[in-house]
């Protein structure tokens, strides 16, 4: 099967410091990539590098290539909003924009150009069902997100990114402000995300990357320590490092 | 126990400071309003002066001073917001914006007879408009400017990183980020620069003298001369016409700008709640 998204030798630096070190992975279409480790490991940045994030600010350098479909996502000439847009990211703090939650669901939409009411509409909706959000939320749309809870408003930026109707999910650590019963939540959203979505996500800890990861990607300062199925990297690691974190010894 | 000595002597220090403004400010307003507002009718509010002002109303000035602070910040809010967009949103820091910064804060600190001078010189001879509500207003613009850019650069800085990030991942371009996520949310304190800018173009004399004339006819066109509330009080008061017309006018210039600033305020408010239910 040809990978959805193709880590190619990956670097990224900012300034002298070396996030990323010649990283190469493979997402597979329909599954749950967890890319796990301690902080500081390089999670974020490779996300962010993933639809191009990073170069928003202050940004560093990179090497290398990401493949999405086979295209390198750096070509010159390569629409950065269309990328964005095929390529959603969730982050780890829940954010709503200052508007009702029909906008915030819509805003992605809009920028795209739909302006069709019964469109939206429809949009909306179904990205709030599929967020698992739409028995919660359906009878107040026209009132302000940011009145909604954390949980909430994270499952708001879920079905913001699904109604952009994208092609791969990016999560960073999305449950990392949550409780449990948010977290639940969110953890079966995903699970049902990835019959329609190829999903990477940087886990809140070891033990959800265990529950819902199809495969696993251990980061430590920069480096991929090992990667392969999710099943085979929490039972046998390869790497003692790998071993180590996955049983609590550090991190 | 010492910590908490000097942490009272602070605050009571701070607490004078600050009493002792509003008590002045307070003082100063009350003054005036006491001197003039015997003097204010609906004649005077509505009514043409006679005998340069000796006798009869303020109307012509009222519709000048309204007129001039209009036309300045029609010129002024555009380029001034425009600036600040630009330089926040579309510049990284570069030796380019600081030499632009640094230009606007000069800008800020030239006092206004020099902006007067250089209207009259420029706006008045040289581009040939005369003295008139265009050239003064051009004048005033470039005045409040600085303000504009600087307050407007506040406001779209206290925007929070994660809107700009949310909306670019949702594909927003940076146009449309700018005016859905940072636009909406600095508008409170935009407002609050023009109101600023507006009260100093209201009140400003020397640069309007120089500029708009002082001419006591109703303007009827953007070329025409006009005489501010403000200059006209200077007038009168400086030229001994009339002591009470004077505090009369100041008078009315005091109630009109606090009552714009009440205005504005209430009309912050329901925008900025009209945004958040947006
Ligand atoms: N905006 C930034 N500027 C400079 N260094 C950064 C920035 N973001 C991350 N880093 C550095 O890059 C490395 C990887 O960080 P990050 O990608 O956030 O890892 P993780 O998400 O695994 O915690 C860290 O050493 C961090 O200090
Ligand atoms: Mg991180």
């Amino acid at each position: 099967m040809t990978p959805k998204i193709e880590i190619d030798q990956f670097s990224y630096r900012y300034g002298d410091e070396i996030a990323l070190n010649t990283i190469s992975l493979q997402v597979q279409p329909n599954t749950i990539l967890a890319i796990f480790g301690p902080a500081r490991g390089g999670k974020t940045t490779l996300l962010r590098s993933m639809n191009r994030l990073t170069e928003i600010g202050e940004p560093g350098t990179h090497s290398g290539r990401i493949l999405l479909d086979g295209q390198d996502i750096f070509a010159p000439g390569t629409d950065i909003a269309t990328l964005r847009r095929r390529v959603g990211m969730v982050f780890a703090l829940p954010v709503a924009l200052p508007m009702t939650i029909f906008d915030n669901v819509a805003y992605g939409p809009r920028m795209r150009g739909v302006r069709s009411r019964s469109q939206l509409q429809d949009l909306v909706q179904s990205a709030l069902q599929s967020a698992a959000l739409w028995d919660e939320v359906q009878d107040r749309l026209d009132t302000p997100a940011q009145a909604l809870s954390g949980g909430q408003q994270q499952r708001i930026s879920i079905a913001r990114v699904l109604a952009l109707e994208p092609e791969v999910i990016l999560l960073d650590e999305p449950t990392a402000a949550l409780d449990p019963i948010s977290t639940a939540k969110i953890e079966e959203a995903l699970m049902e995300l990835k019959q329609q979505y190829t999903i990477v996500i940087a886990p809140h800890n070891v033990q959800q990357a265990g529950r819902i990861a199809d495969d696993a990607a251990f980061f430590l300062m920069g480096e991929c320590i090992e990667a392969g199925p999710a099943s085979q990297i929490f039972t046998m690691p390869r790497d003692r490092r790998t071993e180590d974190y996955i049983t609590g010894r550090f991190g | 126990m010492k910590r908490q000595h000097s942490q009272l002597v602070a605050f009571a220090g701070l607490w004078f400071a600050a009493s002792l403004t509003i008590v002045i400010l307070a003082i100063i307003i009350m003054y005036i309003l006491a001197q003039g507002l015997p003097y204010v009718n609906l004649e005077f509010l509505t009514g043409r002066p006679l005998e340069q002002g000796r006798e009869g109303g303020i109307f012509p000035t009222i519709l000048g001073t309204l007129a001039l602070g209009a036309v300045s910040l029609v010129l002024a809010v555009p380029l001034g917001v425009g600036a600040a967009v630009f330089l926040t949103e579309y510049t990284r820091p570069s030796p380019l914006t600081t030499i632009m910064r640094f230009g606007t804060d000069s800008l800020a600190g030239v006092p206004s007879i020099i902006f007067g001078l250089f209207g009259f010189i420029f706006f008045v001879t040289r581009l040939h408009m005369s003295w008139s509500l265009l050239a003064g207003g051009l004048t005033l613009a470039l005045m409040v400017l600085p303000t504009i850019i600087r307050t407007t650069e506040e406001a779209i800085r206290a925007v929070p990183v994660a809107y700009r990030e949310v909306s670019y991942g949702l594909g927003a371009s940076r146009w449309q980020m700018v005016r859905t996520v940072v636009l909406p949310n600095a508008l409170p304190g935009i407002i609050t620069g023009i109101i600023l800018s507006f009260g100093r173009a209201v009140g400003e004399t020397a640069a309007v003298i120089f500029t708009a004339g002082t001419a006591l006819n109703i303007p009827t066109s953007i070329l025409s001369p006009t005489r501010t509330m403000a200059v006209h009080f200077y007038i009168l008061a400086v030229e001994g016409i009339s002591l009470q017309k004077a505090y009369a006018t100041g008078a009315v210039l005091i109630i009109s700008i606090l009552a714009i600033n009440v205005l504005a305020n209430a009309l912050i408010t329901r925008s900025v709640s009209r945004a958040v239910r947006r």
